[in-house]
């Protein structure tokens, strides 16, 4: 049996006075896993994401990478083998640096960064040009403008490249495409599913469009109060219907 | 003539103080009030040192090392005490006052007689002035070179990157507070290296000589952007040392009007102030657009 790439153990956020956000939840990440998140508003979704990448510490509970306990590893050094994509198109990219000095960055997520040279060498540029190709929204054409004046989608498509650009042992995508309007939203979900699948990326992403949930990702889990109400894998995840869903939200 | 040759060699001279508030400033992205006291901080170090008879040139790496040092007490009070940035440029700037004083012993130590970066017998064969641009030259291009490679570089990047967006930054794995304290210690180490050569230049340290340096460096900066609209960062950087000249010659201007040197700082404001209200001014005139259809179409 494959060891999971990352493990939640009776994680446990609390906030205030008490008020548990996340409460003894238990979560095993598989390689090769594409989960689809669900929940209301407050269910936690965001939370889980921010136990993951160490934004917020665990009142209780562990966090294991590769069966390593993590539960104390600072967020910077988790990004060596975790990615995050935000729902703001204007916090994964650096807006005054250019789309290919924003990928550079990128390309160095988990290596020191030394006082090399970039080069940015027609060769790499190249390169940079084919993978924003695969986007589709001629974010190949832009490579030298600042990433600031780019449309939201082509920014998202940016963030989303970034976080791929090393391949992450864990990719979280944040309510990625909820901030564009449908027909980009649309586009960059189908290049997401591309990317995810083609790369075999182990990927969390949360969303609050059921028939996305259920379309992509051979899992979908279902957060509420904290807790997961539902998990569901490959066959048992096709059979769902929209219907059932919304059962899980009723509580 | 030689007193345009003056407010040149100034304005060379003083373009280190213009890049090094660039790193922070520009780059970072506010405003760090430490450079008023580590700019006499170096020129305290400087000629103390030479004072008593050390290397000029020593002399001021040793006044590099402090202001770095300025930089790095600024930086932790930020980063890690979670004071705000403002605020902590201000403790340092004013404690430095006291370490000045302590440095000198006295509120000004004349350089007369003594051997500084300015004694040597080509440098004091070139007519009044020409050894401060001599000079100022030869650092200028040195740090402006040494800058653009730096920020071409992996760290350089990280650098800028942090400045322009810190979340995104820590998410691809830069220790951000490194950063900002690194940009900290650089650009003040640069500022007392400036406080250490303009003393020299100058012949004294005087305890005062940091007053409304923010100001001037500033002056630079957006004297220089204002002056060439948009730019690459590399070109920024010579926008930088332009600015600092023509901040020098508008001075001079101001000056022959009949304004005396008290009024310095009172200027100094008022022609950084008219800097920086002037793009809302050209905006709010629509002037950018008349300039535009005046030709210089670039495309």
């Amino acid at each position: 049996m494959t060891k999971p790439v990352i493990t939640l153990k009776d994680a446990t956020v609390t906030v205030g006075n008490q008020t548990e956000i996340l409460k003894q939840l238990n979560l095993e990440i598989y390689p090769g896993d594409f989960i689809t998140v669900l929940g209301t508003n407050g269910a936690g979704k965001s939370t889980l994401f921010n136990a993951i990448s160490g934004d917020l510490a665990l009142n209780s509970g562990a966090v294991y990478h590769q069966g390593k306990d993590i539960t104390s590893l600072p967020a910077v050094k988790r990004t060596a083998f975790l990615a995050r994509v935000f729902q703001d198109p204007k916090m994964g990219t650096a807006p005054r640096m250019t789309v290919a000095e924003n990928l550079f960055l990128a390309e160095k997520r988990g290596s020191k960064r030394t006082l090399r040279n970039r080069h940015l060498t027609s060769q790499k540029l190249n390169f940079y040009h084919e993978i924003t190709e695969k986007m589709g929204n001629n974010l190949e054409d832009r490579l030298q403008t600042a990433a600031g004046s780019l449309s939201g989608g082509q920014r998202q498509a940016l963030s989303f490249l970034m976080a791929i650009q090393v391949k992450p042992e864990l990719l979280l995508l944040d309510e990625h495409t909820a901030a564009l309007d449908p027909k980009t939203s649309a586009q960059l979900m189908d290049a997401t599913n591309h990317q995810v699948v083609d790369n075999h990326l182990t990927a969390l992403m949360i969303t609050h469009n059921l028939a996305d949930a259920l379309t992509y990702g051979n899992r979908l889990i279902v957060l509420n109060a904290g807790k997961i109400v539902l998990d569901v894998k490959d066959q048992e995840k096709k059979d769902l219907s929209e219907e059932d869903l919304l059962e899980y939200f009723v509580h | 003539m030689s007193i345009v040759v003056s407010s040149i060699s100034q304005g060379i001279l003083w373009a280190v103080l213009g890049l090094a508030l660039f790193l922070t400033f520009r780059i970072l992205n506010f405003a760090d009030m430490t450079v008023e006291g580590s700019f006499p901080l170096g020129g305290a170090t400087a000629v103390t040192l030479i004072a008593h008879g050390t290397n000029p040139y020593l002399a001021t790496l040793a006044a590099v090392f402090v202001g770095a040092l300025a930089g790095l007490v600024t930086g932790l009070l930020y980063t890690k005490g979670k004071i705000p940035i403002l605020l902590s440029g201000i403790l340092v700037m004013t404690a430095c006052l006291s370490i000045n004083l302590r440095i000198m012993g006295s509120a000004n130590i004349s350089l007369l007689n003594q051997k500084t970066i300015f004694s040597s017998p080509f440098l004091e064969g070139l007519p009044k002035y020409f050894d401060g641009v001599f000079v100022g030259l030869i650092i200028i291009v040195l740090i402006t070179l040494a800058l653009i490679w730096f920020l071409q570089t992996e760290l350089g990047q990280a650098f800028i990157a942090t400045g322009d967006n810190a979340k995104m930054a820590a998410a691809f794995g830069i220790k951000t507070d490194q950063m900002i304290i690194m940009g900290l210690m650089v650009s003040n180490a640069m500022i007392a290296f400036g406080g250490a050569v303009i003393a020299q230049n100058n012949g004294f340290a005087d305890i005062n000589m940091g007053i409304g340096i923010i100001v001037i460096a500033l002056a630079s900066i957006i004297i220089g952007e204002v002056a060439f609209g948009d730019l690459s960062l590399n070109q920024r950087l010579v926008a930088v040392i332009i600015g600092s000249i023509i901040y020098r010659l508008v001075l001079l201007a101001v000056l022959q009007l009949g304004f005396s040197t008290n009024d310095l700082n009172l200027i100094s404001s008022i022609i950084l102030a008219i800097a920086m209200v002037l793009p809302q001014v050209r905006h709010y005139l629509k002037l950018d657009k008349i300039l535009q259809l005046g030709g210089q179409h670039h495309d």
